[in-house]
């Protein structure tokens, strides 16, 4: 993302001028890079080393901010020849003695898992298809961060599915079991990992990331391939097919793996009757299901709607899956589905929301009306800020506080006040007509889907404990934490 | 609950950056946002064309903490390279201070005694005063300045420390 911002005109900077900010100072702390062009002949070989920055190495935002006198001045524009920057140069290409170190270890391993993160997708689609190649010729058993998700098919039978906090009990239970992992593009969240020092203790560990400073930031590995994901995971298959090698038999482990997966870690109790309420991750099968054969792409805002969406709603191809992870801010989804909708016009795209996190950047429906962009807001309606009510009752007894909610808006009515199309469903039996009303209907729609109010996402490892100490269920809830723990949410 | 923080051992960086605007608010506000030592930091432009300027970092740590600062100081876009000068091997540090010291009598000639002993040179002289220029590691700085204190101190300014490794080679 280049961000182009205005500022007041170069005389001014620093007198405090009107609506005067310090916008590269403030910005600083959340971009990749920023820039205050003083001087309009810069202004173009700025903007083309800004999206170079923007797009090489680990992906970033950049902004430039262009005070109001270069803005209207008269430069020169010179095409450069060579877009490069002088000092930024990240490594793209692995080192060979750590492939092949990696190698090494992958054939050797006995129990392995790969475990692979956003930097995946980042990579570009070639580094989904290579990951499908490599984890094809070994054989082995893979699960994705919730940045990851789509790199890998879900339908497919090595995929353990999400890892982490909300991750499947199999995919924690491999993690925690295995005697390798092949960490690609993923960085050790506190999400991922769950306690540390209970994290992995059987596995070497192999990291590759294109980002340095994430290699051993968390997580001390065995061997760390710096570089571009999908060029490391190119040069693994190659030294692969060189050397011949044969995929193992993983069998035992594989048993060990669906002795996990008999847990069916993501049902949900529910009823059936048409009159019934509707759970949430029932909604969000629903929409999967209605969705199959129309690659849609799906963006969520942040709370339980995003963990329902990322364990209920199947991913078979990288970019179809917008979510804020690491810093998780409520407000991201539905400006990136108008993003979405702006860059594939044609194409299907979802926000699935939650009551509360769509509030936050709501009058971007005016954007969604002004482009006429026929963007989906698929809300799963619990009329609680549902993530927060969940660790209030684990962590604080059920002493709830700020995360109910007595003045929602009627989304039905605020999408006819926009020139959107409104719907409510209220019941079990009014599900799959809703969803497919939703689809058929040209131009934007919000669909104000109500759900079981006290449904909670399950399952899940609370805050300070190992991948092993997962609650499966709410009547494993105890409602009391250690200072520790609570420290740690 | 205990918060604690880990100690280590101290390590000088030689950081060569852009000669730029906000750069060395990059620099600080990078240490600052994670929670990083700065125990000295000093910055000049070093190259002819003015492009460039070298950064010296005091900073301590233990090991996978300075890994790290070395990383995140690395993937800075206006940052060219990062070196920790002890593993570069042998190198010298020097740090300049210019001490104030007044008084009379016993305790002024005691003053110019010590100085004379450290080799600090009198760069400015009135009839109940001195300033001392005084160079060398932070150590004997710090020496120096504590038996100023003895002496009729009144005020001191530091330079933070330069850092170079032996040898013919640049880093």
């Amino acid at each position: 993302m280049v961000v182009l911002t205005g500022q007041v005109s170069t005389a001014l900077i620093g007198t405090d001028a009107f609506q005067e900010c310090d916008t590269v100072g403030i910005t600083r702390h959340c971009t990749k890079h920023n820039y205050l062009v003083m001087d309009p002949e810069r202004l173009g070989p700025i903007l083309h080393e800004a999206f170079y920055i923007a797009t090489h190495g680990r992906p970033g935002p950049v902004v430039i901010d262009i005070p109001k006198n270069v803005q209207v001045a008269t430069g020169n524009y010179v095409i450069p020849e060579k877009i490069a920057h002088k000092s930024y140069r990240p490594q793209v290409e692995p080192d060979a003695d750590a492939i092949a170190q990696a190698m090494a270890l992958i054939v050797a391993a006995e129990r392995p898992i790969f475990y692979t993160g956003g930097g995946v997708i980042n990579a570009g689609p070639d580094a989904s298809a290579a990951l499908r190649q490599l984890v094809s010729l070994t054989g082995a058993p893979i699960t994705s961060t919730l940045m990851g998700l789509g790199a890998f098919p879900s339908d497919d039978p090595k995929w353990l599915g999400m890892l982490g906090m909300h991750g499947t009990f199999e995919a924690n239970m491999a993690m925690n079991r295995a005697d390798l992992i092949v960490a690609v593009g993923a960085r050790f969240d506190d999400r991922v990992t769950g306690r540390l020092d209970a994290f992995a203790p059987e596995a070497k560990k192999i990291h590759i990331d294109i980002d340095r400073s994430s290699i051993n930031k968390i997580v001390p590995v065995d061997v760390a391939v710096v570089g571009d994901a999908g060029r490391a995971l190119d040069a693994l298959i190659a030294a692969w097919q060189e050397a011949g090698h044969k995929a193992r038999d993983y069998g035992e482990w594989w048993r060990r793996i669906d002795g996990w997966r008999a847990t069916r870690c993501l049902d949900f109790p529910e009823k059936k009757e048409p009159q019934a309420e509707i759970m949430p991750q029932r909604a969000v099968k629903a929409l999967f299901d209605a969705t199959r054969g129309r690659d849609p792409i799906i963006t969520t805002e942040v709370g339980q709607h995003q963990m329902w969406a990322a364990q209920h709603f199947g991913f078979s191809a990288p970019n179809r899956w917008l979510t804020s992870g690491g810093l998780g801010t409520m407000g991201y989804g539905f400006p990136a589905a108008v993003g979405a909708q702006i860059a594939h016009p044609n194409r299907l795209v979802i926000c699935i929301a939650g009551e509360a996190s769509l509030q936050m950047n709501i009058q971007e429906m005016g954007t969604v009306s002004q482009y006429r962009l026929p963007v989906k807001i698929f809300i799963l309606n619990n009329q609680w800020m549902g993530m927060v009510r969940q660790w209030q009752e684990l962590t604080y007894e059920s002493r709830y506080s700020n995360s109910y909610s007595d003045s929602l808006p009627d989304f039905v009515k605020l999408a006819g006040a926009y020139g959107w199309t409104g719907l409510r469903i209220d019941t079990l039996g009014e599900l799959e007509d809703g969803i497919a009303t939703m689809i058929e209907t040209p131009g934007p729609v919000i669909v104000d889907c109500r759900v079981a109010q006290l449904a909670n996402c399950f399952p899940m490892i609370p805050s300070g404990a190992a991948h092993t100490d997962m609650i499966l269920q709410p009547s494993d809830v105890t409602g009391t934490m250690d200072d520790e723990a609570k420290a740690l949410v | 609950m205990k918060i604690t923080t880990e100690a280590g051992e101290r390590h000088v960086l030689a950081v060569t950056v852009d000669n730029e605007a906000g750069i060395l608010a990059k620099i600080t506000g990078l240490f600052s946002a994670r929670g990083y030592n700065i125990e000295s930091l000093t910055v000049a432009d070093i190259s002819a064309d003015h492009a460039l300027s070298r950064i010296t970092i005091v900073t301590s740590g233990p090991p996978a903490v300075i890994d790290q600062i070395i990383a995140q100081l690395d993937r800075l876009v206006p940052v060219h390279n990062v070196v920790d000068l002890a593993d570069a091997g042998a190198h010298v540090e020097r740090e300049i201070a210019l001490v104030k010291v007044a008084g009379t009598g016993e305790k002024r000639i005691e003053a110019l005694r010590l100085a004379d002993v450290f080799r600090a040179k009198v760069v400015d002289t009135t009839l109940t005063s001195f300033i001392f220029e005084i160079t060398g590691t932070s150590d004997k700085v710090d020496r120096f300045i504590a038996l100023m204190r003895e002496c009729g101190l009144v005020e001191v300014g530091r330079t933070g420390v330069v850092a170079i490794a032996r040898g013919a080679e640049a880093v």
